[in-house]
């Protein structure tokens, strides 16, 4: 089992989403975040001076799914979540160890 | 308890008659009058907690408390000190014939009562006039607290109004508005507050800042606002209540007040679109806080104008008003190392110097018989005036705030700690947070 951490525009969250649940993969995490990569930030203004922010607002969404899954998942993201501008996001793939079920402790492939 | 209550409505009865001003000076009083002034007070003293929203929202998170707690407590310490000595200081009799302050005869009010004043508010009820100026004098010290936002130490800031209302605010008042203060009796005319408030407002913040000194992280760090919207709510309640500080100056209900109104309304306006195109033709785009911005530079630059022109002249003013403070924010920023933190100097020093002076252009007798023809009529008196009140009233401002400030720093210290600063006013100086 695979998790799959990825760094996405925050207006793209509902297309990603939507393509997801489509796709069968319903449960997600979601995060704001902050951060930059080559992006160079924006400059806002404040009466009549100019500032740069370079700690832009993200979305961060998390998912676990199994290991033959993920290169759709990630076909998928990428589909929905790209505009071609620099900023688009990262993926990142981790290893899972265990996965449990809370309510009936279910482990395994299937409690995802 | 039905007997006690009769008991007490006899009582009441038979002291009424002074409460509720019986007698034959009940002739003098106009009822429209009364109402409007008033009505204006309370206008203006929802502008002083709607100066701490517009100071609280453009700065950092960590500090919205301490902006908004020190425009309320202004309004709570000026509010007794105006009727323990202030309105005396100001309006009372001339101490010794040289226009500089006014005597103690009122001191706690003593004789501010229901008949009227005829030297300042013939129609009114004299408590009226009273608690309407007070509104002014609370709001004032209340413009200055920008200047060294996020890092003044709220003790000494509670000390430094009380003695700057008392040795500023008083004695220039006087000279502007008491009977027999001296640049009243130059001639120099202010209807509503350009020296008396923004003047004296705009140096000491100047003064202040550059004592002070600037914060940590100045021009080096990110300082911006944190709440843009809860400013715009400031400058919203500001622009509503700078109707009962202009058109309430006229003291009157009917056209004098009706003229303060309207050339208000067109100042702001004409400020606010007048700043909205200089910043978005030079280099910028037009954003809101800078467009309220411009709102209250107009506001400002028409405050001691506002019962002497009309409707064009006041567009004239605002424009002009939205252009040089502009600039002014602009140089400093730019050009100099003044962390005056929300520009109190530009907006409303800057803006005010250029409404004073534009009295002593655009001035009409037509619309104000009580005032003066200005140098478009060809009268070159009256500008005159208006150049010394100024020079006078912002050296006067600037020297005694500094002076001020240097014995308040020996004495008690003027700014927090480095690590408050950093940690932020509202949690070391209030113990609070903001938004949890």
């Amino acid at each position: 089992m695979k998790k799959i951490e990825a760094i996405i525009r925050s207006e793209k969250m509902m297309d990603i989403k939507n393509a997801l649940a489509l796709a069968g993969f319903i449960g997600l995490t979601t995060y704001e975040v902050k951060g930059r990569g080559r992006q160079k930030g924006i400059v806002l203004q404040y009466r009549t001076q100019e500032y740069r922010v370079d700690l832009l607002a993200k979305t961060k969404i998390e998912l676990v799914v199994d290991d033959d899954d993920v290169e759709k998942v990630i076909e998928i993201i990428c589909e929905s979540g790209k505009t071609g501008n620099v900023g688009d996001g990262k993926i990142f793939i981790l290893p899972i160890d265990e996965i449990i079920r809370v309510r009936t402790g279910e482990r395994g492939k299937g409690a995802i | 308890m039905q007997r006690q209550i009769i008991i007490f409505i006899i009582i009441l009865s038979i002291f009424a008659p002074p409460v509720f001003g019986a007698g034959s000076l009940d002739n003098a009083i106009n009822g429209a009058d009364t109402v409007w002034v008033l009505i204006c007070a309370a206008l203006v003293m929802l502008m002083t907690p709607a100066v701490g929203l517009f100071y609280g929202g453009m700065v950092r998170q960590k500090n919205v408390l301490s902006m908004i707690t020190q425009s309320f407590i202004v309004l709570a310490l000026v509010s007794i000190q105006w009727i323990l000595w202030g309105y005396s200081l100001v309006f009372g009799h001339d101490v010794g014939g040289h226009g500089l302050i006014g005597g103690l005869q009122w001191l706690g009010l003593n004789g501010v009562g229901a008949a009227p004043n005829p030297d300042y508010a013939p129609t009114i009820p004299a408590s009226v006039f009273m608690i309407y100026q007070a509104m002014f004098a609370i709001i004032t010290p209340v413009l200055i607290t920008g200047a060294f936002a996020d890092r003044m130490k709220f003790s000494t800031f509670i000390v430094f109004t009380l003695v700057w209302t008392t040795i500023v605010y008083d004695p220039i008042a006087h000279w502007v508005w008491g009977t027999g203060g001296w640049l009243r009796d130059l001639g120099a005319l202010d209807f509503a507050g350009g020296l008396v408030v923004h003047i004296s407002a705009g140096f000491s913040a100047l003064a202040a800042a550059i004592i002070i000194g600037k914060r940590i992280g100045f021009k080096s760090e990110s300082m911006a606002p944190h709440n843009i919207p809860m400013t715009i709510l400031g400058g919203i309640l500001l622009w509503f209540g700078w109707f009962g500080f202009n058109a309430g100056s006229a003291l009157t209900a009917g056209s004098l007040a009706a003229n303060a109104f309207i050339v208000t309304n067109t100042s702001a306006a004409a400020g606010a679109i007048s700043w909205m195109t200089i910043s978005w033709k030079h280099g910028g785009k037009p954003n809101a806080l800078g467009i309220v911005t411009g709102g209250v530079a107009g506001l400002a630059a028409i405050t001691p104008a506002s019962g002497f022109v009309g409707p064009i002249p006041a567009l004239i003013i605002g424009a002009i008003a939205g252009i040089i403070c502009y600039f002014a924010m602009h140089f400093k920023n730019n050009k100099t190392n003044i962390d005056d933190s929300l520009d109190v100097f530009a907006c409303h020093g800057v803006g005010s110097v250029w409404g004073v002076i534009a009295v002593g252009i655009f001035a009409s007798l037509a619309i104000n018989p009580a005032g003066a023809n200005g140098l478009i009529y060809g009268n070159y008196d009256l500008i005159k005036s208006q150049f010394i009140a100024v020079i006078v009233t912002g050296i006067y401002s600037f020297v005694v705030t500094a002076i001020i400030l240097k014995i308040l720093d020996a004495r008690m210290g003027l700014r927090v700690p480095d690590h408050e600063e950093i940690e932020g006013l509202d949690i070391t100086q209030h113990g609070e947070k903001a938004y949890v």
